[in-house]
C-alpha cells in the first residue's frame, strides 16, 4: 500500500532515485553480456540444429553413433577427473597451511600461490614443456641422480597434459578452500581436542565437514575449467589426447563445420550447468557464507 | 549428575613471553578441589593465557601445571580430561544439538541407550530437554551457551574451564546465567577456573577470585575480602568504583589534610590512599564516624539510585550513591551546598600509594 503521509512521496522518490543510479552503473556490463555472450551463444545454439536452412539433429546423433567422439568425451572426463583429484590431494595441505599460518606469512604463501595464476597460460605451458621433454630440466636431473637410466616420456601425451594442467588448476582449488578455512574459528579444533579428539580425529570430525563447501566450490570450479581447457593439452598433449575443446577448434578449423563445433559447444555449456545446479542443491550458497560464523 | 571427581589444581613457576613481553611472569597458583575460582583482570593482562596453558592449547615456556597431583605441562589437550566453555560457544555448526552434546561420549566409547541417557541429562540439566534434534543455527545466544556448557560437563570431568562464556549475551540473560552457573556448580561439585573482566561476574559466583594483571596475580581471595580489604591500588580501582586521597599515616594516627581518621586495624607509618566507594559514604557525619567536609557539585537520577558527585577540600571529585527511596530523595542536598560525608572506620580502607 503506497502511504500518502508526511513526506512519503519525497521519501519514494528518493528511493527512487538510488535505485536508478544503481542501474544505469551496472547497465553497461549487461550490454556488454548480451552483445558479446548471449547473441553469440544463441546464434551457435542456433547453427547447432540447422544445416542449409533445414532442422536436424545430426550434429547429436553424431556424438551417440561415431566411437571416435565417444573416446573424445572419455577422454575429456577422465582427464578431468584425474587433474580434479591430484588437485584435491595436492592442493587441500597446501590450503591448509596457509590457513594455520599468522597473517604474514600467509600472505607471502598465498602470494606465492598466485604468481603462476598471474601468469600467462602459453607461458607456463611452454615452460613445461621445456621443463618436460626428452633432454629437459626434469629427465636430466632424474637421470643425473641415478634414479632412472632412460629419460621418461613425461610431455606429448597424456602424462604430460595431466602435469601442466595440474599445475594450473591448483590456485582454483586453492583460493575457495583458503577463503573457507580462514573463515573457520580456530575455537572448532580446541573444542575438539578438549572434548577428547586426537588431532586426527578432530581433522576429520569437525575441520574436514566444515571445510567442505570451500572444498567443493574449489573442485567444481577445477573440474568445470578442465572440461573446456584447451591450450594445455593440445600443446603437452602433443595430438596423442584430443580432447571436447580440442574437437572444436578442429572443427571450426579444419572442417568448416560450425554446426558440429556448436553442438560440442551446446553439450560443454549443459553438461557445465547441470555441474553447478548438482552443486548448488548438494551446497546451498547460505551454509557457504555462514560456515565458521558464530 | 554430580561429579565424583572433582580434582583440584596446582600451578608453579608459570612463565610465557611473546615477544619482549611478559603474558606470564611467573604464575603460582592453588586450587581446592571444587572450588570455583575466577580469574579476573583487564585485557591483556594474562588471564586468558593462564587458561589457556590450563586447557593444553598454549604451551608454557616454563613452569609445571597438575591436576590432582599428576603433571599435565606436555601432555595434549585431547588427554587432559577436561571440560572447556569457549567464549565463542564453539558448537559444531554440522552437527545437531544431541550430536554436539554427545561427541564428547562417542569419543570415549559410550553408545547406544547409555550414551542417549547421558546426553538427555545434560541437556535437562541446562533446561534443554527437548532441544536435542535443533541446528545449532536455529538456537538462541543464550540456548547455545547452555549446549556448550552441557557438552563441556556431560562427560564428567573433573576440571571445568570456562572463558568469558557469558560476555556474548545481554545483561539480563548474563545475570541470570550468573545465579544458574552458581547453582550448577553447587550441583556437580566440578573444580571451576572462570575467566572473565567483569567484577560483578566475578564477586557473584567465585568461592575465591585471583586478580590478574601484568602477568602476575596480584591478589587472590573470597569476593567479600577482596572487595573490603584490597592490597594495592590496582585491585581496588579494578574492583569497585572507587576514588582515591592521600593519605599519611605517622606515629600511628591516619589525616587527610586535617581530618584524623579512625582505622579498622593500626597501620604502618607510610603514605597512604584512601578507598572511598560510592555505597560506603554517608550524607551526613556522626560521632563514631569518620568525617569529610565536601560541596555537592551534581546530583543525577538514576532510577534504582541517586549519583551524588562531591567536590571535597583540594578540588578532588568523590561520588556517593543513595538508595531511590522516596524519603532519602526528599531529604537530598541542594547542589552547590556544604555537606559533611560519613565514612564508617570500619569502611576506611586504605591501600599503599603507588
Amino acid at each position: 500500500m503506497i502511504s500518502a503521509g508526511l513526506n512519503a512521496a519525497g521519501i519514494r522518490a528518493d528511493e527512487l532515485r538510488e535505485r536508478s543510479i544503481l542501474a544505469g552503473l551496472t547497465s553497461p556490463s549487461f550490454v556488454i553480456l548480451g552483445l558479446l555472450l548471449f547473441i553469440p551463444v544463441g546464434w551457435l545454439f542456433w547453427l547447432s540444429f540447422i544445416e542449409q536452412d533445414v532442422f536436424t539433429l545430426e550434429n547429436y546423433a553424431r556424438m551417440v553413433t561415431e566411437p571416435a567422439y565417444r573416446s573424445i568425451f572419455m577422454t575429456t572426463f577422465q582427464l578431468s577427473v584425474l587433474v580434479t583429484v591430484l588437485s584435491v590431494l595436492l592442493g587441500y595441505p597446501v590450503a591448509y597451511m596457509i590457513a594455520m599460518l599468522p597473517p604474514r606469512a600467509a600472505s607471502i604463501c598465498l602470494t606465492l600461490v598466485l604468481i603462476p595464476f598471474w601468469t600467462a597460460l602459453l607461458v607456463r605451458t611452454y615452460a613445461w614443456l621445456v621443463l618436460l621433454q626428452r633432454r629437459g630440466v626434469v629427465n636430466t636431473l632424474l637421470m643425473d641422480w641415478g634414479i632412472i637410466e632412460e629419460p621418461l616420456q613425461l610431455v606429448h601425451n597424456f602424462t604430460g597434459t595431466v602435469i601442466g594442467m595440474l599445475h594450473i588448476m591448483i590456485p582454483f582449488l586453492v583460493l575457495p578452500l583458503y577463503a573457507n578455512m580462514r573463515a573457520i574459528d580456530r575455537d572448532y579444533t580446541r573444542a575438539a581436542a578438549s572434548l577428547g579428539a586426537s588431532p586426527p580425529t578432530a581433522f576429520w570430525k569437525v575441520y574436514l565437514p566444515l571445510s567442505i563447501p570451500g572444498l567443493a566450490a574449489g573442485t567444481v570450479m577445477v573440474f568445470i575449467i578442465c572440461l573446456g581447457f584447451y591450450i594445455t593439452p593440445q600443446f603437452l598433449g602433443g595430438g596423442r589426447v584430443t580432447t571436447l575443446s580440442m574437437k572444436i577448434q578442429q572443427n571450426v578449423a579444419t572442417y568448416f563445420n560450425w554446426g558440429a563445433a556448436s553442438s560440442l559447444g551446446v553439450v560443454l555449456f549443459v553438461v557445465t550447468i547441470l555441474i553447478f545446479w548438482g552443486f548448488s542443491r548438494l551446497f546451498p550458497l547460505r551454509r557457504l557464507t555462514e560456515v565458521g560464523g558464530s | 549428575m554430580t561429579t565424583a571427581g572433582a580434582l583440584p589444581i596446582t600451578v608453579r613457576g608459570l612463565e610465557r613471553r611473546y615477544g619482549r613481553v611478559a603474558a606470564l611472569d611467573g604464575v603460582d597458583l592453588d586450587v581446592a578441589q571444587g572450588e570455583f575460582l575466577t580469574l579476573l583482570g583487564p585485557s591483556g593482562s594474562g588471564k586468558t593465557t593462564l587458561l589457556m596453558i590450563m586447557a593444553g592449547f598454549t604451551r608454557p615456556d616454563a613452569g609445571s601445571v597438575k591436576f590432582g597431583g599428576v603433571e599435565m605441562v606436555r601432555t595434549p589437550p585431547h588427554k587432559r580430561n577436561l571440560g572447556v566453555v569457549f567464549q565463542s560457544y564453539a558448537l559444531f555448526p554440522h552437527m545437531d544439538v544431541a550430536a554436539n552434546v554427545a561427541f564428547p561420549l562417542t569419543l570415549r566409547g559410550v553408545s547406544g541407550a547409555e550414551r542417549e541417557r547421558r546426553v538427555k541429562t545434560a541437556l535437562d540439566l541446562v533446561q534443554l530437554g527437548d532441544l536435542g534434534a535443533r541446528r545449532v543455527d536455529q538456537l538462541s545466544g543464550g540456548q547455545r551457551q547452555r549446549v556448550a556448557l552441557a557438552r563441556a560437563i556431560v562427560f564428567e570431568p573433573g576440571i571445568l574451564l570456562m572463558d568469558e562464556p557469558l560476555s556474548a549475551l545481554d545483561k539480563k540473560l548474563r545475570e541470570q546465567m550468573q545465579i544458574e552457573l552458581r547453582h550448577l556448580h553447587q550441583r556437580l561439585g566440578t573444580t571451576i577456573i572462570y575467566v572473565t573482566h567483569d567484577q560483578r561476574e566475578a564477586l557473584t559466583m567465585s568461592d575465591r577470585i585471583a586478580v590478574i594483571d601484568k602477568g602476575r596475580i596480584q591478589q587472590i581471595d573470597t569476593p567479600r575480602v577482596l572487595y573490603e580489604a584490597p592490597n594495592s591500588h590496582f585491585v581496588a580501582d579494578f574492583i569497585g568504583d572507587s576514588a582515591f586521597i592521600p593519605v599519611t599515616v605517622s606515629g600511628g594516627v591516619a589525616r587527610w589534610r586535617n581530618e584524623v581518621l579512625r582505622l579498622p586495624r593500626p597501620s604502618a607509618d607510610g603514605a597512604y590512599l584512601l578507598v572511598l566507594r560510592p555505597e560506603k559514604l554517608l550524607l551526613g557525619g556522626g560521632t563514631d564516624l569518620n568525617g569529610i567536609d565536601a560541596e555537592v557539585a551534581e546530583i543525577v537520577y538514576q532510577g534504582d539510585s541517586v549519583r551524588i558527585d562531591v567536590r571535597l577540600e583540594g578540588g578532588d571529585l568523590v561520588t556517593l550513591r543513595e538508595l531511590a527511596r522516596a524519603g532519602r530523595i526528599a531529604a537530598l542536598p541542594a547542589e552547590g551546598s556544604r555537606i559533611r560525608l560519613g565514612l564508617d572506620p570500619a569502611d576506611t580502607i586504605l591501600v599503599p600509594a603507588p
